[in-house]
C-alpha cells in the first residue's frame, strides 16, 4: 500500500444527509479487505522458495479486484493465505497482515478465523469437480453450512439450497438439489460451487480462476453470473485469473503480480490504456490482435524466474526490454503514481512518455 | 500463462460425459441418481460370486444365532456308544472320539467362531482407522510416531505374538471364563493386526487431505472434526471396508489356529477351532473328526474373501 496509507483505520466525517436535511456524522471505515506486505515462503527439500515477497492490495465492498499474473506468480497463494487454508508446512507465513474490516486475521485465533471463513470471506475454486465432495449430493453440501452455521432445520436448509441453485441459474433446481457432483456438467458444477460459497452471504468472495477449466461460452456465462451476483449483493470480489479478456470485462481494478510481488495496480481502463510497468505492457502486447492478423505474436522472452532463485534487483529485469543497469541492482519501490495507481518500476514515468 | 490444454481438455471431456448422462437421465424420466454406494450395489448384484458368498455367510450367521434351526441336539450331546463313528443319517458329520455329534457341535460352535471373527474385525478396523486418520491428517511427527508404533506390532509374528499375550494372561492350568477368553482372543488379534488397516487408512487420508474439496470445506468454515469425519471419512472408508471383509475370514482362521494351539478358546466353549483341536489326534483313525470342522472354516473364510473381492471390484470404478 502507499506509504501514507490513506485507507487504514477509520475517521469521522460530517456528511450532508439529504433525507434528514442536516449534517450527520458518518463513519468512514477502511476497505473491506486489506492485504499488506504479505510474505510467504515454501520450505521444501529442494530449498526455500519465496512465493510471496511483500504483496499488498485492497478491496472495497462492491468492487471487483482482478489479480492477474502467470502461473506461479503467487496469486493463489495470496488467496489461500487470506483464507488461512495454506498447507503449513511446507508454507511459512513470514510476515504481513490480512485485515478484514480492520481486523488482522493472521493474528486472530483459529476459532475466529473459522467464523470468518464462509461467513465473511468465501472462496470458489478452479476445478469445481474436485472441489465438490463426490460422495454427497450438491444439495447436502450447501445445506450442511446452513444447518451447522445458521442452525437451520433440514427443511429450511433444503428450501434455501434450492433458492441458491436457482440464483446461480441451475435449471430445475428443485430436482437438481438431489444430484451428485458427477452428474453435473462442468459449467453447472462451477455454478453449484458458487451457490455453495454464497450460502452464508459472504461480504467478500475470492474466485480462484473460476473459469479456467471451462470452455469459452460457459466462461462468459459464469463471469456474467459472478458480476450480477456481486452487484446485487454489493459484495467484494477478488478475481484471480491469467485471462486478460476476462479481466477487461468484469474488473474495476487490476493488480498485476510477478514473482510474488504486485508490480502494478491500477484502474482497469487506465491499465489497459497506458500500462506503467514493462511487464503489463508486454502482457498486453502479447494479446492476439485482429488488425495484426497473420503476423507473429509478440511473446515475452524467457520464463518466469524460479522462486527459489529470484533475480537481484527488479525480478523482471532479465526479461525486460527496458532494463538498465539500475534494474539489476535495486529492487524498485512500489510507488504511487498520479491518478491513484501504483507501479513497481524505476521508469514508470518514462513509460508513459514512450508508450 | 498457465497452459489450459491438458486439464482443460480432461474436464471438458468429463463435462461432456456428464452431459450425455444428463440427457440419458431426462429420457429415462427421473432415474434415481446413483451415489458411489448405489453404484457399487448395482455392480455387486451382477456378480455370481457375490451371491454365492452371501448365501454361505448368511447360513453361517443363521448357525451362529439360531443353531436350533439346524440341529435339535445340544452342543454337548454325547453318546459314547457311537464313538468315532463315520457320518450317517443319524449324525451327518459322524461322531467324535468323545462321542459328540460333530454336526450338532459344529452348528453350536459357529457362534463363538463368528463372534470372535466379527469383534476382532470391528476392533481392528476401529483402532486402525482412527490411528490412520490421525497419522494421515496431522502428518509430520504424529505420523512418524504412529507409523513406527504400528511397525512394532506389524513386526511381531502373529502366532508368536498371540502365544505370548494369551499365555501371559492365562498361565497354563487356569481356566478362564467364556466371555473372558473370547475378549482376550479378540483383543490379541486386534492388537497384532491393526497396523494393516492403519496403513490403508493413513494413505487414503493423505490422498484425501490434499484434495480440493477438503480445502473447499475448510475455506467455507468447516471445523477440523467435521472435515475429518464428515468429508474425508466417506471417501476413505472404502478400502478399509474391503480389507475388513477379507480380514474377517482371516480372523476366523486365526481363531481356529489359536484354539488348535490350545491357547485360544477352549472347552467347555465350543468353536470350530476347538473341534479341530479335538480332532487332530485321530486324523489317521477317523479323519472326519478333523475334516468337517476344518472344511467349515475353509468354506467360511473363502466366502468372506470372495465377498471382499466382489466389494473391492464394485467400489473401484477402475477395475470395471
Amino acid at each position: 500500500m502507499s506509504p501514507e496509507d490513506p485507507l487504514a483505520g477509520s475517521s469521522i466525517e460530517a456528511v450532508y444527509d439529504g433525507e434528514q436535511g442536516e449534517f450527520v456524522a458518518e463513519r468512514k471505515t477502511g476497505p473491506l479487505l486489506e492485504v499488506e506486505d504479505l510474505r510467504v515462503e515454501f520450505r521444501t527439500r529442494d530449498g526455500v522458495a519465496s512465493v510471496l515477497n511483500g504483496v499488498s492490495y485492497y478491496v472495497e465492498a462492491g468492487e471487483t479486484l482482478a489479480v492477474l499474473g502467470e502461473s506461479g506468480s503467487g496469486k493463489s497463494v495470496t488467496a489461500q493465505t487470506i483464507m488461512g487454508i495454506l498447507d503449513v508446512p511446507p508454507a511459512v507465513v513470514l510476515g504481513g497482515e490480512v485485515r478484514f474490516h480492520g481486523e488482522n486475521l493472521l493474528a486472530a485465533r483459529p476459532s475466529r478465523r473459522m467464523e470468518v471463513r464462509g461467513d465473511g470471506i468465501a472462496m470458489i475454486f478452479q476445478d469445481a469437480l474436485s472441489a465438490l465432495n463426490p460422495v454427497f449430493t450438491v444439495g447436502f453440501q450447501i445445506e450442511e453450512q446452513l444447518r451447522v452455521r445458521r442452525g437451520m432445520s433440514r427443511a429450511e436448509a433444503r428450501k434455501r439450497a434450492i433458492e441458491l441453485l436457482d440464483l446461480v441459474k441451475i435449471p430445475n433446481a428443485k430436482g437438481r438439489v438431489k444430484s451428485y457432483p458427477h452428474e453435473f456438467s462442468g459449467g453447472m458444477r462451477q455454478r453449484a460451487m458458487i451457490a455453495m460459497s454464497l450460502a452464508l452471504d459472504p461480504e467478500l468472495l475470492i474466485a480462484d480462476e473460476p473459469t479456467t477449466a471451462l470452455d469459452v461460452t460457459v466462461q462468459a456465462q459464469i463471469m456474467d453470473l459472478l458480476r450480477d451476483i456481486q452487484r446485487e449483493r454489493d459484495m467484494g470480489l477478488i478475481l484471480i485469473t491469467h485471462d486478460l479478456g476476462v479481466v477487461a470485462e468484469v474488473a474495476d481494478r487490476i493488480a498485476v503480480m510477478y514473482a510474488g510481488r504486485i508490480v502494478e495496480q491500477a484502474d482497469v481502463f487506465a491499465l489497459f490504456r497506458e500500462p506503467r510497468h514493462p511487464y503489463t505492457e508486454a502482457l498486453l502486447a502479447s494479446l492476439p490482435r485482429l488488425d495484426l492478423k497473420g503476423q507473429e505474436l509478440t511473446a515475452i522472452k524467457g520464463l518466469p524466474p524460479s522462486l527459489a532463485r529470484i533475480p537481484s534487483g527488479c525480478p523482471f529485469h532479465p526479461r525486460c526490454a527496458r532494463a538498465r543497469d539500475v534494474c539489476t541492482k535495486d529492487v524498485p519501490e512500489f510507488r504511487r503514481l498520479p491518478g491513484d495507481r501504483f507501479s513497481a518500476c524505476h521508469f514508470a514515468e518514462e513509460l508513459v512518455r514512450h508508450g | 500463462m498457465t497452459d489450459p490444454g491438458t486439464p482443460g481438455l480432461e474436464t471438458f471431456a468429463a463435462a461432456e460425459v456428464a452431459d450425455l448422462a444428463t440427457a440419458d437421465d431426462s429420457a429415462l424420466q427421473q432415474r434415481k441418481p446413483r451415489s458411489l454406494w448405489g453404484d457399487a450395489w448395482a455392480q455387486l448384484r451382477r456378480k455370481p460370486m457375490f451371491y454365492v458368498s452371501s448365501v454361505i455367510i448368511l447360513l453361517v450367521v443363521l448357525m451362529a444365532f439360531f443353531p436350533g434351526l439346524f440341529t435339535s441336539r445340544p452342543a454337548d450331546f454325547n453318546d459314547l456308544n457311537h464313538q468315532s463313528e463315520p457320518p450317517s443319517a443319524d449324525a451327518w458329520f459322524g461322531y467324535s472320539f468323545q462321542g459328540y455329534d460333530i454336526w450338532a457341535r459344529a452348528m453350536h460352535g459357529a457362534r463363538a467362531t463368528l463372534i470372535v471373527g466379527l469383534l476382532a474385525t470391528v476392533l481392528t478396523v476401529l483402532i486402525g482407522s482412527l490411528m490412520g486418520i490421525i497419522a494421515g491428517f496431522y502428518g509430520r511427527l504424529t505420523d512418524s510416531f504412529i507409523s513406527r508404533f504400528g511397525d512394532i506390532f506389524a513386526g511381531l509374528p502373529f502366532i508368536l505374538g498371540a502365544i505370548v499375550i494369551l499365555t501371559t494372561l492365562n498361565p497354563p492350568g487356569t481356566t478362564p471364563s467364556e466371555a473372558r477368553i473370547v475378549i482376550q482372543v479378540v483383543v490379541s488379534i486386534a492388537v497384532l493386526s491393526w497396523p494393516v488397516s492403519m496403513r490403508i487408512m493413513r494413505s487414503a487420508t493423505i490422498v484425501a487431505r490434499q484434495l480440493d474439496y477438503v480445502k473447499a470445506a475448510r475455506a467455507l468454515g468447516a471445523s477440523t472434526r467435521r472435515i475429518i469425519f464428515r468429508h474425508m471419512l466417506p471417501n476413505t472408508v472404502a478400502p478399509v471396508l474391503v480389507y475388513a471383509t477379507i480380514a474377517l475370514g482371516a480372523f476366523i482362521a486365526a481363531e481356529a489356529t489359536l484354539a488348535y494351539l490350545g491357547i485360544g478358546i477352549r472347552p467347555p466353549v465350543v468353536s470350530w477351532g476347538v473341534m479341530i483341536n479335538d480332532g487332530k489326534d485321530y486324523v489317521q483313525t477317523s479323519p472326519h473328526e478333523l475334516l468337517f470342522p476344518a472344511g467349515l472354516v475353509t468354506i467360511t473364510v473363502l466366502a468372506f474373501v470372495m465377498l471382499g473381492d466382489a466389494v473391492r471390484d464394485a467400489l473401484d470404478p477402475k477395475s470395471r
